[in-house]
């Protein structure tokens, strides 16, 4: 029995993996060799299997005891010891050496076999390593636990370098034949050899080379200069690249009314999470949903996809009710004032919508009722009485915002009526512990009231077909995976569609006719209802997913709404309608170290920002620098300075001035004669190979690590300028003249693809670099076409125009002036907010004019506050009521500031705790 | 330095006759020069074999999983804190406040060598932090305070003052 509880204890252990994560392949096999039981789980690579560490660290294994185990080698060390095998001072000394040195080396061999396709330069990194090891083996026998972790990082190379060495290749055949390792490297990588590593690869920081310590003696350094090595064959293709002719059938250049599916093209539909109306905007909405969708759909535009861009506000609902009682207004009225400050923050930030609407149109009306009707006909509607929360004393059922409680899944207590912010579970309003109403705090009723339900369970086959299909075909988000599948695993239920509202889309059915579709019913269909408002042919779009591939971008709250419950409207609909193919959910961006707020005055919000006197591409590079793309960022006014005046201002902006300069000084503003050189040959490769990254990256929407690439080619150009001081040549002899000409000319062909590369990003900052060289406009397509090519645009003799600087520098006084105007340390800035203000003792008001010391009254104030002090505690010792004693302390902390002032010190909101002594 | 942190390890385990080391390389990697003529390489591997010569396995751990747990804190110190960046500092003294949040030792309730050679590695992060700082990774200088004083632990480094108070509120409400 002791035995089988053991083992029991020891299957109640969880490995959790990743596929295609080389370092899987370790303690898999071990399990195989070893025959432990333990649960095999397969994670996303960004899942935080580990709660304690920074990075998301897979394989991981969970012990008994709940500790994780989380390197390789450990893990595999742990199995083979549970079977009775403990290592050896010997074994322990592979196992070291392999962590140490031979990771870091086969790191950077993955990252350039995998990512850059130098599989032939592999060989050179790993040579030191591989000698150590052949001579280990020709000696004396290595041990057996770490045979088998060098055979699962090894192999892979071998197989793939052909090595044919004596006994290194014996030693690898004799464990390649042990059971299992061959299987589970099989399996890891999914059969593809080293491509089934790429998605892993690509989520791991870049290794330096300097990365690979204790290289053994006999390795020379992998790469000399941090640089990626350039081989000829590159060199020769970005040569012919460079010389290839302008592509002059740019047929995209404007955009004709309508934009409408056309065959042989690549059909773009790309939405935003449409914004709610009467909330203003804040940086983390828009860097979400617009700001994202816009930047992809300017690039899409760019690469000569035939593409539309939808979006609008999102008008119905309590919110806007209520809003609206506030205002005085009608909530028509509310909408249209909101829909116009939307717009107008929209137009500064240079989203390039194709439509810009809005929910609240005929359309809408129509499109969501025939959909409908349709899911009625069809049987995907129930219908069921719901007890709803029902304030007595504001005559009026609570809609799911309008009530707070404490969420029965996790006892958060100030969990919303449809979901609990804390652990994001979903939740119906009365099933709230000690519900409130948010406007009169008073505790709700239950009332009953018949509602209708989406069907969901009978439509989860169909839509988990169709998701397997999505997601393996088109580009989901990590996040959104992950979101979407832990609905299915939790089980589809049925969801309300209706409320008891009056400002929505009514319900046609007769026997609910006072009520109105509930918004996440409703708000999606107007994507349709908007493409229809700018289209009568709007079915064209949606109701063709042959021809049409659908984008939607959003921040992660919203992804079951675009994943789940708006595709089965849609599938039980059954018109054919366009579904998604490619999910993009940010994770959130904070502000400062804490949250966005409205209510506490915390954040940029977007009207703001173009008060702030930084230019809108300036705001759109940092937001985009810092998009939450994979794990929740922040907003720094710090950062946003910092990035401003290194990036911008002295890397990419000296880089283009600097270029376009010397063609201004040195050669009468036209672009001089180049001669290639192989050092140029080796840069136009290096630059060519950022470009293809770029474009990579740019059609798999990794927006923020395309951008990185953009600024790694100025910082070759600006090494390049420095390293060959064109400035100091022209005046030499003529070969220096040639060569500061060639310097010169490459620099200013680079200056014009980084503005290429940028356009998405900021466009009006690369209109005018375009401008300042006066660029062909079909620069554009022919640097964008297929996988990208650097070409040399601006050939010999090319006339540049007038050339200025580009960017600003952000002082430190002006961003510090910024970060208090924002609020993040002062959360009572907002003087809209009457509520934070209260908190303050109102005596501040009395004595804040005495400024400077009065130590006469500092006597009598200490005095005061001993005496005050005396009485609280008096209170206390005789148990007095609460109030009364609260009203005592409030006076003594009320005398504390007095005294402070009269002390001459600052009456700051000091820590009270502090002082309790 | 290496070296330095064995000969301290040897003097706590109380070992009597010193052992001969040289260094390999230019990350000077230690290795043990035995007397019957064969060679340990490597600081963990050196500090396992240590402890087993002074006859103390329970600083290795007392348990299959605390060994193995010590195994992994032995292998955190010499990949992650040899030759660590400016930003990896931070993501140290992360993941160690976290990890450390509800434990005595880097194993749990147990002193492990893994906890001596931590204390060695993280010395020179810990010197170099404000009082702020340390505050914010209230747990890790917790632990590193009661690491130094530890019987024999200590013996090269210098001793780090630790505030027994906090002065700054606010981070952690």
């Amino acid at each position: 029995i002791i035995i089988i509880t053991y083992y029991y204890y020891l299957a109640a252990m969880k490995l959790s993996v990743s596929e295609g994560n080389p370092h899987c392949i370790k303690p898999l096999a071990a399990l195989q060799v070893t025959g432990v039981q333990v649960s095999v789980h397969y994670v996303n690579h960004d899942e935080r299997v580990v709660p304690f560490l920074n990075r998301p660290v897979v394989p991981a294994l969970l012990l008994p005891s709940g500790q994780h185990l989380f390197s390789p080698n450990v893990i595999c060390r742990y199995l083979f010891e549970v079977k009775g095998q403990e290592s050896s001072d010997l074994c322990n000394q592979w196992l070291e050496w392999e962590a140490t040195s031979l990771q870091p080396a086969l790191q950077l061999a993955l990252h350039m076999a995998v990512l850059q396709g130098k599989g032939s330069e592999v060989s050179k990194v790993l040579q030191g390593h591989l000698n150590v090891l052949e001579q280990s083996l020709s000696k004396d026998n290595m041990p057996f636990l770490t045979g088998v972790l060098y055979y699962n990082r090894n192999g892979l190379y071998l197989h793939d370098l052909k090595s044919e060495r004596g006994s290194l290749k014996t030693w690898f055949d004799l464990v390649a034949a042990m059971h299992g390792c061959q299987s589970t490297a099989q399996k890891v990588l999914q059969g593809k050899g080293l491509q089934g590593m790429k998605s892993y690869m690509q989520r791991q920081p870049v290794p330096q080379s300097s990365q690979c310590r204790d290289a053994p003696p006999c390795n020379s350094n992998p790469a000399e200069d941090n640089d990626r090595v350039v081989t000829e064959e590159e060199m020769e293709a970005a040569v012919l690249a460079w010389s290839r002719d302008l592509n002059n059938s740019c047929d995209s250049a404007s955009r004709q009314y309508p934009i409408l599916p056309q065959e042989g093209k690549r059909n773009i539909l790309l939405t935003s999470a449409l914004p709610y109306v009467n909330n203003v905007p804040h940086l983390g909405n828009i860097i979400g949903c617009v700001l994202s969708a816009d930047v992809f759909s300017r690039y899409g535009r760019l690469r000569g996809w035939n593409l539309l861009y939808v979006c609008g506000t999102d008008e119905y609902g309590t919110a806007t009710e209520n809003k609206a009682r506030e205002e005085g207004l009608t909530p028509q009225q509310i909408c249209d004032k909101y829909h116009a400050v939307h717009a107008a923050i929209y137009k500064w930030f240079q989203i390039d919508f194709d439509y810009f609407g809005r929910t609240t149109t005929e359309k809408q009306t129509e499109i969501a009722q025939n959909i409908f009707w349709r899911l009625h006909e069809r049987g995907f509607l129930l219908e069921d009485t719901v007890e709803q929360l029902r304030c007595e004393n504001c005559q009026r059922f609570l809609a799911d915002r309008f009530v707070e409680g404490t969420c029965p899944h996790c006892s958060y207590p100030e969990a919303r009526g449809d979901q609990c912010d804390k652990c994001g579970r979903l939740i119906n309003a009365v099933e709230l512990g000690e519900p409130q109403c948010k406007v009169c705090k008073r505790t709700p009723i239950i009332r009953s009231s018949k509602h209708l339900f989406l069907d969901l369970p009978k439509l989860e086959n169909e839509l988990e077909q169709w998701l397997d299909r999505s997601f393996s075909t088109g580009d989901w988000t990590a996040n959104a995976k992950q979101i979407t599948r832990s609905w299915l695993r939790d089980g589809l239920k049925p969801r309300c569609i209706t409320r008891d509202l009056q400002w929505g889309t009514p319900v046609p059915h007769p026997d609910f006719k006072d009520k109105v579709f509930y918004v996440w019913f409703d708000a999606p269909i107007g994507y349709l209802s908007i493409t229809a408002n700018y289209t009568d042919q709007w079915e064209q779009w949606w109701k063709n997913p042959q021809q049409v591939e659908l984008y939607n971008f959003m921040a992660k709250d919203n992804v079951p709404f675009h994943s789940v419950v708006f595709p089965c409207s849609l599938l039980g609909a059954q018109d054919n309608y366009t579904l998604v193919n490619h999910l993009i959910a940010t994770e959130y961006l904070n502000y400062e170290d804490t949250k966005f707020s409205k209510s506490r005055g915390v954040g940029v919000f977007g009207d703001m920002a173009k008060d702030t006197g930084i230019p809108s591409d300036v705001w759109r590079f940092y937001l985009l620098y810092v998009r939450p793309e994979g794990q929740d960022s922040a907003f720094s006014w710090a950062d946003m300075a910092l990035k401003n005046n290194s990036e911008l201002l002295n890397n990419l902006g000296n880089f283009i001035n600097r270029s376009a300069m010397f063609v201004t000084k040195f050669f009468e503003g036209r672009v001089p004669v180049m001669e290639l050189q192989r050092e140029d040959k080796k840069l136009l490769a290096l630059v060519g190979w950022e470009l293809q990254q770029y474009i990579q990256l740019m059609d798999k929407v990794k927006i923020r690590d395309a951008l990185k690439h953009i600024l790694n080619i100025s910082r070759h150009g600006n090494q390049y300028i420095q390293v060959n001081t064109p400035w100091k040549k022209i005046k030499e002899g003529d070969a220096e003249r040639q060569r500061a000409g060639t310097v010169t000319g490459v620099s200013v062909n680079m200056a014009c693809l980084l503005s290429v590369m940028l356009l998405p990003y900021m466009p009006t900052v690369s209109q005018t670099i375009r401008d300042q060289l006066n660029a062909p406009p079909s620069c554009i397509q022919t640097i964008l076409q297929g996988s990208g090519a650097f070409v040399c645009v601006l050939s010999a003799g090319h006339s540049i125009g007038s050339v200025s600087p580009l960017f600003q520098k952000l002082e430190a006084d002006q961003i510090e002036a910024l970060k208090k105007k924002f609020g993040g340390q002062h959360p009572q800035r907002a003087a809209g907010t009457p509520s934070e203000a209260v908190s303050l003792p109102s005596a501040q008001a009395e004595v804040a004019p005495v400024i400077g010391g009065d130590p006469e009254k500092a006597k009598q104030l200490t005095q005061a506050v001993a005496e005050q002090g005396e009485k609280v505690r008096a209170l206390k010792a005789q148990k007095a009521e609460k109030t009364v004693i609260t009203a005592e302390v409030a006076k003594l902390l009320d005398l504390k500031k007095q005294l402070l002032i009269a002390e001459g010190k600052k009456p700051e909101p000091a820590p009270q705790k502090g002082k309790k002594k | 330095m290496a070296l330095r942190e064995l000969s301290s390890l040897e003097k706590y385990l109380g070992l009597k006759k010193p052992n001969k080391y040289t260094t390999r390389g230019d990350k000077k990697i230690p290795v043990l020069q035995s007397s019957n003529g064969t060679q340990l390489v490597g600081l963990l591997t050196i500090a396992c074999h240590l402890v087993k010569e002074a006859k103390r396995p329970e600083l290795l751990g007392d348990s299959t999983e605390r060994r193995a747990l010590a195994q992994q804190w032995l292998e955190y110190r010499v990949t992650r804190l040899d030759g660590y960046s400016k930003e990896d500092v931070k993501n140290i003294l992360q993941d160690l406040n976290l990890h450390l949040q509800d434990k005595v030792y880097l194993t749990g309730n147990q002193f492990t060598v893994a906890d001596a050679l931590m204390y060695y590695g993280v010395h020179p992060l810990i010197v170099d932090l404000s009082i702020q700082e340390k505050e914010q990774y209230v747990n890790v200088t917790r632990w590193f305070d009661h690491i130094q004083h530890y019987p024999g632990v200590r013996h090269h480094l210098p001793l780090v003052v630790v505030l027994r108070n906090t002065i700054y509120t606010g981070r952690h409400h």
